[in-house]
């Protein structure tokens, strides 16, 4: 905590954001309360070949997100950031961010997190993807200087409620995406994620490496591959 | 949009969509990403998986510790109220020839564009982005070649309406095609009706003739 956070901060915010600090004991379970489904249901209805662990971490965050942005939930909003923000920071330092601007970038990309929350639908990105392209698009206005363009919105209009079933698999899918990730040759690993960090390009790659662009190329189309077929 | 998505048979490639969701390439080729998507369901869904590798990244990365008083300088952000850029995708605007993405760089429809000749009946804009790689529209009449050229870098060239042929194969609307140094090609329009297309590129082109090189150092093609 800052030793004057007075000025900047109302009165009954720095207490309530450091007592906040403090996990719940009753974290997963009770966060897990999203759209009156409890934790058991969602064990239930998903998990087949994830333990239940792995599904109910993926779920907790996407409660965690639904009760920033249903009750501006300051608990849930300091585990959140507990866990990712040392992430999103990493990945800045990684693009190419100085210490100091990753540091501050990671902030805004938290605060952006907390403002955006009611575009979050977990059955379309697991948290984990919402949160890195939220940083990605920082990355790239602020080491970048760009404008991004994005696709225009499906026109099919207002979306129904998302389903609960849906955003279940959804996670899940994700947590076999990171497994099989983790588990790639490591060769074939440093490539994926140096293609994502952006610290260079394919032909950069390649004139690094000292190997041809083309195996480079079909490295990586090769890695990507093996994720498909893990993910079936 | 009035596209008819099952016709789109030309799509980006695997490093494209990789590079649009790590967000690593120049503004001008996102820009072609953004309105390829924006017409084509296909790649629209691979770049969700594209960005769902990009999210695993990022939590595969090791862990680096924020400042002790993050969370509440966070707070603070939050609270002042200055920050928060929505990642908002943007709404159909009124229906036109051009998606979302295109008509924002436009500023406006196909009516709001400001045609220049550059020779041989074809017209273009510059759309002003980094300076890294250029986009410009261009208008082929129908039945009109463009010169044959080969590539230093990477073109991409995405049709918005009518269709051009060249070596490889034919190119209808919402249809990419991705060149580079290996392709020397000379696009034609189709007859019927004129080529609107929207093309990106990270070098200049080589053209094979004097006539459109001397051109060229005059209308940055």
């Amino acid at each position: 905590m800052s030793s004057d956070p007075t000025p900047a901060m109302p009165r009954n915010n720095v207490m309530e954001v450091q007592t906040d600090l403090l996990p719940k004991t009753d974290a997963s379970d009770g966060a897990l309360a999203y759209k009156g489904l409890s934790a058991n249901e969602f064990r239930k209805s998903g998990a087949k070949k994830l333990t239940a662990e792995q599904t109910t971490k993926r779920m907790a965050w996407v409660a965690q997100v639904i009760a920033v942005r249903d009750d501006k939930d300051r608990s849930a909003f300091a585990e959140i950031f507990g866990y990712f923000a040392p992430r999103v920071k990493s990945f800045l330092i990684k693009s190419g961010a100085s210490p100091d601007l990753a540091e501050e970038c990671t902030q805004e990309v938290m605060a952006t997190l907390w403002n955006k929350a009611h575009m979050f639908d977990p059955t379309k990105a697991s948290v984990s993807t919402w949160i890195f392209t939220i940083a990605r698009n920082r990355k790239i206005d602020m080491l970048r200087k760009q404008k991004r363009p994005e696709p225009e919105d499906l026109p099919w209009g207002p979306e129904p409620e998302p389903d609960q079933a849906e955003a279940m698999g959804l996670q899940q899918e994700t947590e076999k995406l990171g497994e099989a990730l983790a588990t790639l040759p490591p060769e074939q690993r440093k490539l994926i994620e140096k293609a994502y960090f952006g610290e260079l390009s394919h032909s950069e790659i390649a004139a690094e490496t000292g190997l041809p662009l083309g195996t480079i190329k079909s490295r990586i189309r090769l890695a990507l591959e093996r994720l498909r077929h893990k993910m079936k | 949009m009035m596209t008819d998505m099952k016709k789109i048979k030309h799509h980006l490639t695997e490093e494209l969509l990789m590079g649009y969701a790590a967000g690593t390439l120049p503004e001008a080729f996102n820009l072609v990403v953004a309105t390829h998507i924006s017409m084509c369901d296909e790649c629209r869904a691979a770049l969700a998986e594209y960005e769902a590798v990009g999210g695993e990244v990022m939590m595969g990365g090791d862990p680096i510790d924020l400042a002790e008083d993050a969370l509440a300088a966070t707070i603070a952000l939050i609270e002042n109220g200055n920050v928060g850029k929505p990642i908002v995708a943007p709404k159909p605007k009124v229906s036109g020839l051009f998606p979302t993405p295109l008509q924002e760089y436009v500023n406006g429809d196909l009516d709001a564009v400001k045609w220049r000749k550059i020779g041989g009946g074809v017209s273009q804009m510059i759309l002003n982005t980094s300076k890294e790689a250029t986009v410009r529209l261009l208008h082929i009449p129908a039945g009109t070649a463009v010169p044959d050229h080969g590539h230093h870098g990477t073109e991409l060239t995405l049709v918005l309406q009518g269709a051009f042929v060249d070596e490889t194969d034919r190119f209808g609307v919402g249809d990419v095609e991705v060149a580079n140094e290996d392709l020397n090609h000379t696009p034609v329009a189709e007859e019927g009706m004129d080529c609107i297309c929207l093309a990106a590129t990270d070098a200049p082109l080589k053209f094979n003739s004097l006539m459109p090189r001397i051109a060229q150092k005059f209308v940055r093609i």
